[in-house]
C-alpha cells in the first residue's frame, strides 16, 4: 500500500454536523454569491428522506441547521445540486423523482417535481449557465431537462446507451457537454448535434481505452475543464484530459484521453472525488479515509503524473459517501458518511510553507 | 414474487450437532445459520447454503467476509439470500463493521454479476426500501425466531 505522504500538509477537523438520522449520501455547497459578507451554505441529503441546509454563522463561524426539507421525497434522497445562481436546489431520490426547491431567503419550497425515471434517480447536475438540468438512474437512462420560465421544466432528451445503472452525471464547467458514469464500468460523453437539438453519445471510455474495470461512482472536472478525474469500485482513480481549446471553439468534438491511473492507494471502493479550484483532488472511500492528490511536477518525461500528498484515516467511523471542496473558501472541505454525520475540514499547508502545486 | 418455487425439492440436511468449545462459546456462523430460506421452512444451514467455514470475522479490522452456496446454479433467490445475510449481520455486529458477501466460487451461473450486485451498497439500500422485498427479508430473518 503506497503511503507517500508529504509532511507539509494538515487536515484539521473544524466541526461535525449532526442531525440526519440515516446515512448522508451527498453534499452541495451553495455557489459563491460574488459579494462579500454572505455566509457559507451547505446542503446535505440522506437515507432519512430529508435534505438539510446548513449555514455558517457570521458571528461564531459555526454551521447550524437552518432548514430541513422533508415530507416531499418518500425514499432516500441520493443527490443534491444548487443551480449556478444559487436560487434553486435540485434533489434526486430513490422515489424516482427529482424535486426543485426555491430558496426564498432561507425558506425553501418545492416548486417543481420532475418525473419520468422508472426507478431510483441517482444524480442531478445543472449546466454552467443554469439553462439545463441532467438526471440519471437505475433505469440506465440519462435525462436532459430544459429550464423554462415560471418554474417549468421540460424533458428534451432521454439518453439510452449505458447497459446498467447510471451512478452520476456532471456537466462540463464551460462547454455544454455532459458526462455520465455507470455500474456498467464505462464513462459516456454526451453532446448536442450542432443545431438539431439532438443529444447523443459522442464517446465511451471503457476497459478497451484504459477505462475502469468495475462500477464508476463519480467524476469531477478541474477548474479549467481540460481534465477530469473518475473514481471506481476497481479501487483506482483515473485522470483524463481533452483539448479544451478545440472543444470550446465548437470545431467538432475533441475526445477525452487517458492521462494517468492512480492505483494501490485505496483498498475499498472509492465513492466520491472532487477536484478543487487549486488543483487538489480529494477522494472519499469505503475505508473511512479521505485522501488528497495533486499533480507531481517531477519527472514529466511521460506527461503529468499525480501523487498522494495526504491521507486521513478514520476521517469518519464508517464509509465516506461524499467529499466536496467549498465554493467559497479554498482550503475548506466537507465530507459525508454512512455514520450519519457531515464533517467540515480545513486542509492547510504547514505554517510558513507555501503549497507547492 | 414468482408464482412457482425456484427450487421445489431442496436437499435437506440434519442440523449439525455442536459441541460447545471451551474457548469459543459460539462459532461465527451462529449469527446466520438459522436464517430461513426464502422459499422453504428450513434454515440456510439445513439447506447447506451456509456452513461454519463460510464466514470469517476480523474483529480488529471490523470486517466480515461471508460466502454462501445457493442450492441450485441458476438460483434467482441468491440476491434475496444475500440481503438477508446483510441485514442479519447488521443486527449482530456494531455498525462500523464492513460486510463483503460472495457466492461460493463455482456455485452460481452468474457468480460475478450476483457478487457485484450484493456488494453495491446503493443497490442494497434501494432494494431494502422496496416494501415487498423488505417484507420477504424480514420473514426470513424473524420467522425463525418465533
Amino acid at each position: 500500500m503506497k503511503n507517500s505522504v508529504d509532511e507539509n500538509f494538515e487536515l484539521n477537523e473544524v466541526q461535525t454536523l449532526e442531525g440526519h438520522t440515516d446515512r448522508v449520501w451527498s453534499l452541495a455547497w451553495k455557489p459563491a454569491p460574488g459579494i462579500d459578507g454572505v455566509p457559507a451554505v451547505l446542503a446535505s441529503c440522506s437515507g432519512d428522506r430529508t435534505v438539510r441546509i446548513w449555514e455558517q454563522s457570521p458571528a461564531t463561524g459555526c454551521f447550524q441547521c437552518k432548514a430541513v426539507l422533508e415530507d416531499t421525497h418518500t425514499r432516500t434522497v441520493r443527490s443534491c445540486a444548487w443551480s449556478p445562481s444559487g436560487k434553486f436546489l435540485a434533489t434526486s431520490s430513490f422515489d424516482a423523482t427529482t424535486a426543485i426547491w426555491e430558496d426564498a431567503g432561507g425558506d425553501f419550497s418545492c416548486v417543481a417535481t420532475l418525473e419520468g425515471h422508472e426507478n431510483e434517480v441517482k444524480s442531478v447536475s445543472w449546466n454552467a449557465s443554469g439553462s439545463l438540468l441532467a438526471t440519471c438512474g437505475r433505469d440506465k437512462s440519462v435525462w436532459i431537462w430544459e429550464v423554462l420560465p415560471h418554474n417549468e421544466f421540460e424533458c428534451v432528451s432521454v439518453l439510452q446507451g449505458h447497459t446498467q445503472d447510471v451512478k452520476m452525471v456532471q456537466w462540463h464547467p464551460s462547454v455544454n457537454i455532459l458526462i455520465s458514469c455507470s455500474y456498467d464500468n464505462s464513462i459516456k460523453v454526451w453532446a448536442e448535434d450542432g443545431d438539431s437539438d439532438d443529444w447523443h453519445c459522442v464517446q465511451t471510455l471503457n476497459q478497451s481505452n484504459s477505462g475502469h474495470t468495475s462500477t464508476v461512482w463519480a467524476l469531477s472536472f478541474n477548474a479549467s475543464g481540460d481534465k477530469m478525474v473518475t473514481c471506481s469500485d476497481d479501487l483506482t482513480i483515473k485522470i483524463w484530459g481533452c483539448d479544451i481549446i478545440r472543444m470550446q471553439s465548437g470545431d467538432g468534438y475533441a475526445p477525452w484521453m487517458h492521462i494517468s491511473t492512480l492505483s494501490g492507494y485505496h483498498d475499498r471502493t472509492i465513492f466520491s472525488i472532487h477536484w478543487s479550484r487549486e488543483g487538489i483532488i480529494c477522494s472519499g472511500a469505503a475505508d473511512d479515509a479521505i485522501r488528497f492528490f495533486t499533480e507531481s511536477k517531477d519527472d514529466l518525461v511521460d506527461g503529468p503524473s499525480y501523487k498522494l500528498i495526504y491521507k486521513k484515516e478514520k476521517a469518519h467511523e464508517m464509509d465516506i459517501n461524499a467529499v466536496q471542496w467549498s465554493s467559497m473558501e479554498n482550503n475548506r472541505l466537507a465530507s459525508a458518511s454512512d455514520d450519519g454525520t457531515i464533517k467540515i475540514w480545513e486542509f492547510i499547508s504547514a505554517p510558513g510553507k507555501k503549497m507547492h502545486l | 414474487m414468482t408464482l412457482g418455487l425456484i427450487n421445489a425439492n431442496p436437499v435437506v440436511h440434519a442440523k449439525r450437532e455442536r459441541f460447545p468449545r471451551l474457548d469459543d462459546p459460539h462459532t461465527d456462523d451462529a449469527y446466520v445459520r438459522d436464517i430461513r430460506d426464502p422459499e422453504h421452512p428450513y434454515s440456510l444451514e439445513q439447506l447447506s447454503v451456509l456452513s461454519e467455514e463460510s464466514i470469517s470475522v476480523d474483529e480488529k479490522l471490523g470486517r466480515i467476509l461471508i460466502s454462501f452456496t445457493p442450492t441450485i446454479q441458476h438460483c434467482s433467490m441468491a440476491t434475496v439470500i444475500g440481503l438477508c445475510l446483510r441485514e442479519k449481520l447488521k443486527d449482530c455486529f456494531p455498525p462500523h463493521f464492513k460486510v463483503d458477501i460472495k457466492v461460493a466460487p463455482g456455485s452460481h451461473a452468474n457468480e460475478e454479476s450476483v457478487n457485484k450486485q450484493l456488494n453495491d451498497k446503493e443497490r442494497v439500500a434501494a432494494a431494502l426500501e422496496n416494501p415487498n422485498l423488505r417484507q420477504l427479508v424480514e420473514e426470513c430473518l424473524y420467522s425463525s425466531e418465533l
